[in-house]
């Protein structure tokens, strides 16, 4: 466990006035995994990539480690040196090239380019002597485009393995993963420590990092705030440490359901692009209550959240909201009481051009807050953009500042206030805190939580357990376009989530596991 | 009707087809080159220009015939890299760096021209290609003067397609092409140049293009004149898509185009005055929209097409 394999000194990265990294130090020894936490922003994703030669440091120096162990320093800003050291790094968003096969993935840049040929037979037999000994199976003649998620993950990882590499780095590799594959990973990353690999794993999750690593080393605002052995390590005391402040968990508090709000019998939506859509899905949601849905991407969320957002329509089955038929369209879900916080914010949450204010204004472009005489009222709408932004904490130049320059933290809550303000009788939240760090994702489940208080009926899509948990009164599962029948949370344990989950569904992620 | 199966069945068509198939040959294999790398090259226009008139110029001014097609290849590259560099490290919009060389190119050989000869009303004319005869094959019945009676730039293009499908397809150099028009950021992660890669791939495929327009002038109308290529380069980026971004489907659009354009040749001869000869030459034309509906529709493009990379970003 001594045996150094990367070391680390004063690495400093400026993006002009932003101090990504300052005088981070690190050490990495052989075999050993070690997490790199931090809240989104926090420099983790910054630091690998100097490591990996994508980024050139200002400051500071890397040594990695030779195949005798003798630590030798690492030309800086580029990938094939890092590569040649025995470095390999699995990005967030993979880099492979979908219309090309497995094999061909993995053997690109192996070979000198002007050799006469691929040598894919050869690699073909050091992949499968790879594929047996670290458990990562997947059809090396399958065009990667096909494959699943979890699938290209590990043809990620086997390309890293099969150049050799003494370091792998992962950047939040569960963050597209099921609750089992995410098990099957860390299972299959505890086998390749053994056999003498290092591993640097990012996360933002501090389950993960218990579950997993030897030895943590927390970032905030570009520093290395702590670095110390996993076994005994607090998690409130990390959290703590990572956000840079105490962390207070939401807590719901149990209350009577009031009325049935939304009621949907047996409605299905046709899907995209062979996806199985949403199929005969029927549901109650009281008002005062959150309704988690708990599933991997893909399996009918979209269809279930376009037809309540009203950008899409049932073929079949009816929808009532408090009894009536909610009209068509997003017009026609706004005028009825709904509530939406999109999947993702930045396609259709908001208009990255247009000002915080002018946002806030979207969905009641008739008010006479907004307009009089078909003409805008700036300053009425700028009066109110000032009041939620200091309601909701949006930390903002202003209100006509353009939402595109603000983190992602605070376009939710751009999101959030228009949303809340309106009073809905029922939010539909679509996976909201999807991206966002402790701090920001804590206060979208305050105001669910206030929101469900109050009476409003929440329908909760996600793809997080912990959060579906902790603030969900009752969580149904959606697999292949159908839902289960919903459960109170206190009935409900993570391995039956998860089982639920993996069950019928696409399957498709799993096939090969 | 049996017009028609007479045209078909003659060995001359078929020889002709070949013919005028082999300038979209060159040019359908260098803008596919560009492409696979994620480059799209609107150029290919003005570098067919460029290309006849360097191949004509060099033998004009008393070069043997293959100096003049290494002349033509060279000035391609030479555009080639101007749009590579215009397009790959500074990143600009592909369509109008693309126009802007095929403006540049082609206003630069007319100018070339009339430097070259200030005076001339006639263009002067070159002792061109001539067909080369193959041991064997070309003594076959039909099939000898129908395929191979040709001249040896038909036969360079034939053989150049076999080439780059190899390339492509069976070394690393040729999968690094692919991926870097695919997903550029898995050949930077893979430690390799996506800049070089693509430049390479343009500047390659550009004299591949050139070389196009050099059968222009040394093997079909022996002299260079004003308006000559006639949008076959626009035809040829048509036919990519054709081809669906593959050699062997690419060499197949150029013959079927070529076929298409000596069919309607001898049609016009068939029922001369009946028809005005325009609706004729439309045809090809024609018969290429309907063929490109046909089987573009699901083409598998290359996802990275027409997006610059900027390494560190994504």
């Amino acid at each position: 466990m001594s045996l150094p394999a990367l070391r680390i000194r004063g690495v400093t990265k400026r993006f002009g006035p932003l101090v990504a990294n300052e005088a981070v130090d690190l050490d990495l020894a052989r075999g050993e995994i070690l997490a790199l936490l931090g809240e989104n922003g926090a420099g983790k994703t910054t630091l690998m990539n100097i490591l990996f030669g994508h980024y050139v440091a200002d400051e500071g120096t890397i040594e990695v480690a030779d195949e005798a162990g003798a630590l030798r320093p690492l030309p800086a800003g580029s990938p094939g040196a890092a590569l040649a050291a025995g470095i390999g790094m699995v990005h967030q968003h993979f880099a492979l090239a979908e219309s090309l096969s497995v094999i061909e993935n993995v053997v690109l840049g192996t070979r000198p380019l002007l050799a006469p040929g691929l040598g894919l037979r050869a690699a073909r037999r050091r992949l499968d002597t790879l594929m047996r000994d670290s458990g990562l199976r997947v059809d090396p003649n399958r065009r990667v485009g096909a494959l699943g998620v979890g699938e290209k993950q590990r043809v990620e990882i086997l390309k890293v393995l099969h150049r050799g590499a003494r370091i792998l780095v992962l950047d939040e590799p569960t963050a597209v993963l099921a609750p089992q594959e995410a098990e099957q990973l860390f299972g299959i990353l505890r086998r390749l420590r053994g056999q003498g690999l290092s591993v640097i794993f990012i996360s933002h999750k501090l389950g993960e990092v218990a579950a997993l690593a030897d030895r943590v080393a927390v970032l905030r605002a570009g520093r290395k705030v702590a670095d110390q052995p996993v076994a005994g390590a607090d998690k409130t005391a990390l959290a703590a440490l990572m956000v840079g402040r105490e962390v207070v968990p939401s807590r719901r508090v149990p209350q009577a359901p009031g009325p049935a709000l939304l009621v949907l019998d047996r409605v299905s939506v046709p899907g995209e692009r062979g996806r199985p859509g949403l199929v005969e899905a029927s549901l109650t949601i009281h008002g005062g209550e959150i309704l988690g849905i708990a599933g991997v991407s893909g399996n009918g969320q979209a269809e279930l959240a376009g037809l309540l957002a009203g950008m899409k329509t049932s073929s079949v089955g009816t929808v009532r909201l408090a009894g009536q038929a909610i009209p068509p369209g997003p017009a026609g879900a706004v005028a009825s009481g709904i509530g939406r916080i999109p999947e993702d914010r930045h396609r259709d949450g908001a208009v990255g051009s247009l000002g915080v204010a002018e946002n806030l204004a979207l969905e009641t472009l008739s008010s006479p807050d907004v307009q009089r005489w078909g003409f805008l009222r700036f300053g009425r709408m700028r009066e109110t953009a000032s009041r939620a932004i200091s309601a909701y904490d949006i930390r903002c130049p202003g209100p006509e500042a353009p939402v595109r320059l603000l983190s992602g933290g605070n376009m939710q809550k751009v999101i959030l206030a228009r949303a809340f303000e309106s009073h809905p009788r029922l939010v539909l939240a679509d996976q909201p805190t999807r991206g966002l760090d402790v701090g920001a994702a804590g206060e979208v489940h305050r105001r669910l939580l206030e929101a469900r208080n109050r009476g409003a009926g929440i329908l909760l899509i996600s793809e997080d357990l912990d959060e579906l948990l902790a603030i969900s009164d009752r969580i149904a599962v959606m697999a292949g376009g159908r839902l289960s029948e919903p459960q109170a949370v206190e009935n409900v344990t993570l391995a039956e989530l998860g089982l639920k989950m993996a069950a019928s569904g696409t399957g498709q992620d799993r096939a090969a596991a | 009707m049996s017009a028609i199966l007479d045209i078909l069945a003659s060995a001359s068509f078929w020889a002709a087809a070949l013919r005028i198939a082999t300038p979209l040959m060159f040019g359908v294999l260098g803008a596919l080159i560009c492409e696979r790398s994620g480059v799209l090259n609107l150029g290919i226009e003005g570098i067919f220009t460029a290309g006849a008139m360097a191949g004509w110029l060099a033998v004009h001014l008393g070069a043997d015939l293959w100096t003049g097609v290494l002349a033509a290849a060279l000035t391609g590259a030479v555009f080639g890299l101007l749009l590579a560099l215009l397009t790959v490290p500074l990143g600009l919009s592909q369509h109008v760096a693309g126009i802007g060389v095929t403006l540049l190119a082609t206003s630069l050989a007319y100018f070339t021209y009339r430097v070259v000869l200030p005076t001339a009303s006639t263009p002067p004319r070159i002792e061109p290609f001539g067909p080369v005869r193959l041991p064997v094959l070309s003594d076959l019945p039909f099939l000898g003067p129908a395929l191979f009676s040709q001249t040896p730039l038909t036969f360079l293009a034939l053989t150049l397609f076999g080439l780059v499908a190899f390339v492509l397809y069976r070394t690393p150099l040729g999968l690094a092409i692919r991926a870097a028009g695919e997903n550029p950021a898995a050949v930077e992660a893979q430690g390799l140049d996506v800049h070089l890669v693509r430049i390479g791939a343009v500047v390659t495929g550009s004299a591949v293009m050139a070389l196009g327009g050099a059968f222009l002038t040394m093997s079909a109308f022996n002299a260079f004149f004003f308006e000559m290529t006639g949008g076959r380069g626009w035809i040829c980026i048509a036919l990519t898509v054709f081809a669906s971004w593959r050699p062997g489907k690419a060499l197949l659009g150029a013959i079927l185009f070529g076929a298409f354009d000596a069919f309607q040749l001898r049609l016009q001869h068939e029922v001369a005055g009946a028809v005005p000869s325009q609706v004729f030459l439309m045809l090809p034309y024609l018969l290429s929209i309907a063929a490109l509906c046909l089987v573009a529709r699901r083409a598998d493009y290359p996802k990275a097409l027409m997006i610059p990379y900027v390494k560190g970003q994504r």
